[in-house]
């Protein structure tokens, strides 16, 4: 250290905030994440919130019934803007739950301790918005009920899928990743799940609880193998996280229509989903934190690690806004050059400079410090990159499709109510399934906070 | 030597990970070789301590992730070569760059699935009911705050009330007969 520092204690120095509030023993960590779950009554708040959630559930069940009823001629979908909000609403919640897998795996590998409180529901998240993401292609196809087509399966008629598809690349990274998911996901429960049971005051959720525990009970040597799988799962979780939004780009990169075919969409699509997942995350997170008391848990310093994320991957987005516009002008491509032309100027311009506010520009408030830490603000700021994200993948998919080459090929598209209907109703399953989660999961891993506690105290050592 | 079938040992319960590594390096330079400690999170050392080897779940995860790989990737190339060939223009038919998305997938579909049930296999999971689920303490603090040693009834030196005697030595703060049922 040069002699012009100020010494390592010194109040010059902004300390960090800890990850994990002060006074906290193996004891209190179990107590307090486990009686969320097994003996904090339920609160009127839960039952509000659930109701209204559930409420958009019976809203997309109703939907779902009229679209397999009539077919897909409900939306908004035409020839030749054939994709529309289901291909959208896909994209953006795929793109949501990268964020959790970031979160479990690639934190993990890079030993970063503030992922602990916030990996368990952002893995949960994961899970929501895949199954919310798997709807809309699954409905798209037109005849739900025929999806089996795309599997690979001995059929009577001798038909194979096309494995040089795109779509079917989709289908395996999609249900690879639903998957694997899933599977790390319940591999970080088990431990908990046998905390739960042996902490459970009545019988069924012993049996429950104990079911799913299967038996866990600390071994040392069940440990040393658990961490093995849990390593390797994230090792291999790692690039799988990367591979899906690539494969999701490449469903539009392999097509030749202006707009889409460019080789920049994987990176950009990767950074654009960790980008609108983390603000995903911290939606999540800010409500979670106050409504449960768990401050000491998800402190401030997980909100402005968060915060500093979504600026750097919203930058790394904001470079790829930026190339799309330039390659097109630098190509000299007449149909590059319409299609940046129709988004500056075209009939969706408004989508594109919402776009523009939301991802790029207000972003940019997070450099500073106050605004990291204004928790009210962040808040808003997660909604607004959230909706961002939203109009970016409405803007990708609607102006390509609408301005294409043949001006005999030019159409309009816009959703009806049941494309909106469908949309709202898979928020609602989302927010429904994580309301039900934090009631009957431990939304923070108890085992690895207890870990943290045998690290932090030897710390202070 | 006293060896009774309805024992399955004897369990010892510390406060701290670093009373409990200690109590095992003790224990096993004692002699002691049927020993397994319980934990609520994974400890470092303790793996060392009780010098355990190298587990086989890597090595599972490898055949798991070259099956799905290659498998994946064959079964590919037979169904667009052998299968349900389809000239589109002359093209080749074995058009492996459009094959490789979907062997990734496949690969890390085989890797986690055998890394998962694999761990779960080796630890002999799902097991409902074990003996020291018989141990009052053990259930209430085995998964929550404490840290316990138990030395098995199999173990040759194993002698109930010497066993006993010689955890209460290395500072246990409970010490319980494990029945076996």
């Amino acid at each position: 250290m040069s002699a012009g520092q100020p010494p390592i204690d010194s109040p010059q120095i902004r300390r960090l905030s800890p990850v994990l509030g002060p006074g906290h023993t193996f004891t209190s960590v179990t107590d307090k994440i486990s009686s969320i779950v097994l003996t904090r009554p339920t609160s009127l708040g839960w039952v509000a919130g659930f109701a209204v959630s559930f409420s958009l559930v019976m809203i997309l069940t109703i939907a779902l019934a009229w679209l397999i009823t009539k077919g897909v001629g409900i939306w908004g979908i035409n020839i030749p803007i054939g994709w529309g909000f289901a291909i959208v609403n896909f994209v953006w919640w795929i793109g949501i739950g990268h964020a959790g897998t970031l979160i479990s795996a690639i934190l993990f590998l890079l030993n970063q301790k503030w992922r602990t409180s916030i990996n368990r529901f952002a893995e949960a998240m994961t899970l929501f918005a895949v199954a919310c993401a798997g709807i809309f292609p699954l409905l798209h196809t037109g005849r739900p009920w025929m999806s089996y087509y795309m599997f690979p399966y001995p059929s009577t008629m001798g038909l194979w899928p096309q494995f040089r598809s795109p779509l079917i690349w989709d289908v395996f990274a999609v249900s690879t990743y639903g998957t694997v998911s899933l599977l790390f996901w319940f591999v970080g429960l088990i431990p908990d799940l046998a905390t739960l049971r042996d902490r459970a005051l009545t019988k069924p959720k012993q049996i429950i609880y104990g079911m799913l525990a299967m038996g866990w009970r600390g071994s040392a040597r069940h440990w040393h193998r658990y961490q093995s799988a849990y390593l390797l799962l994230a090792g291999l979780a790692t690039p799988l996280v990367l591979s899906v939004h690539t494969v999701v780009s490449f469903d539009f990169a392999t097509a030749i229509v202006p707009g889409w075919h460019t080789t920049i969409f994987p990176p950009y699509f990767v950074a654009g989903a960790i980008y609108s997942g983390f603000a995903m995350v911290l939606t999540i997170a800010i409500p979670l934190r106050k409504a449960y008391g768990l401050e000491d848990f998800i402190t401030m310093r997980h909100l402005e690690n968060m915060a500093m994320v979504m600026l750097a991957t919203g930058l790394i987005v904001a470079y790829g806004y930026f190339f799309e516009y330039f390659m097109s002008i630098y190509s000299g491509n007449k149909f590059d050059l319409y299609l940046t032309q129709m988004r500056f100027h075209g009939p969706y311009s408004h989508f594109y400079y919402a776009l523009i506010l939301c991802n790029i520009l207000t972003p940019q408030l997070l450099w500073s410090h106050k605004a990291r830490t204004n928790i009210p603000l962040l808040f808003v700021m997660s909604l607004v990159v959230n909706l961002g994200m939203w109009l970016e993948r409405f803007v990708i998919v609607v102006i390509s499709l609408t301005r294409d080459f043949m001006p005999s090929a030019w159409g309009r598209y816009s959703a009806t109510v049941w494309d909106y209907a469908t949309f709202a109703g898979t928020i609602g399953l989302f927010v429904m399934l994580l309301f039900l989660f934090v009631r009957v999961m431990p939304a923070i891993s108890i085992a690895e906070m207890r870990e943290l506690v045998a690290e932090t105290s030897e710390d202070h050592e | 030597m006293e060896h009774r079938s309805h024992v399955y040992g004897v369990v010892a319960e510390f406060k701290t990970e670093h009373e409990l590594v200690h109590a095992v390096e003790k224990t096993r330079e004692a002699g002691y070789r049927r020993i397994e400690a319980y934990t609520p999170f994974p400890v470092e050392g303790l793996a060392e301590a009780l010098a355990l080897k190298r587990n086989n779940v890597p090595l599972i995860t490898l055949i798991g992730g070259l099956t799905g790989g290659l498998g994946g990737f064959f079964f590919q190339y037979w169904v667009s070569v052998i299968a349900y060939p389809l000239n589109i223009g002359g093209r080749p038919l074995n058009s492996w760059p459009a094959f490789i998305p979907v062997t990734f997938e496949l690969t890390v579909l085989g890797a986690a699935l055998s890394a998962v049930f694999g761990m779960l296999a080796l630890n002999g999971l799902p097991r409902p009911h074990h003996p020291l689920f018989n141990v009052h303490r053990f259930v209430k603090h085995a998964t929550s705050d404490r840290f316990f040693l138990c030395i098995e009834a199999r173990d040759p030196k194993f002698h109930l009330k010497e066993s006993a005697h010689f955890l209460k030595g290395l500072n246990a703060s409970h010490i319980n007969e494990v029945e076996d049922d």
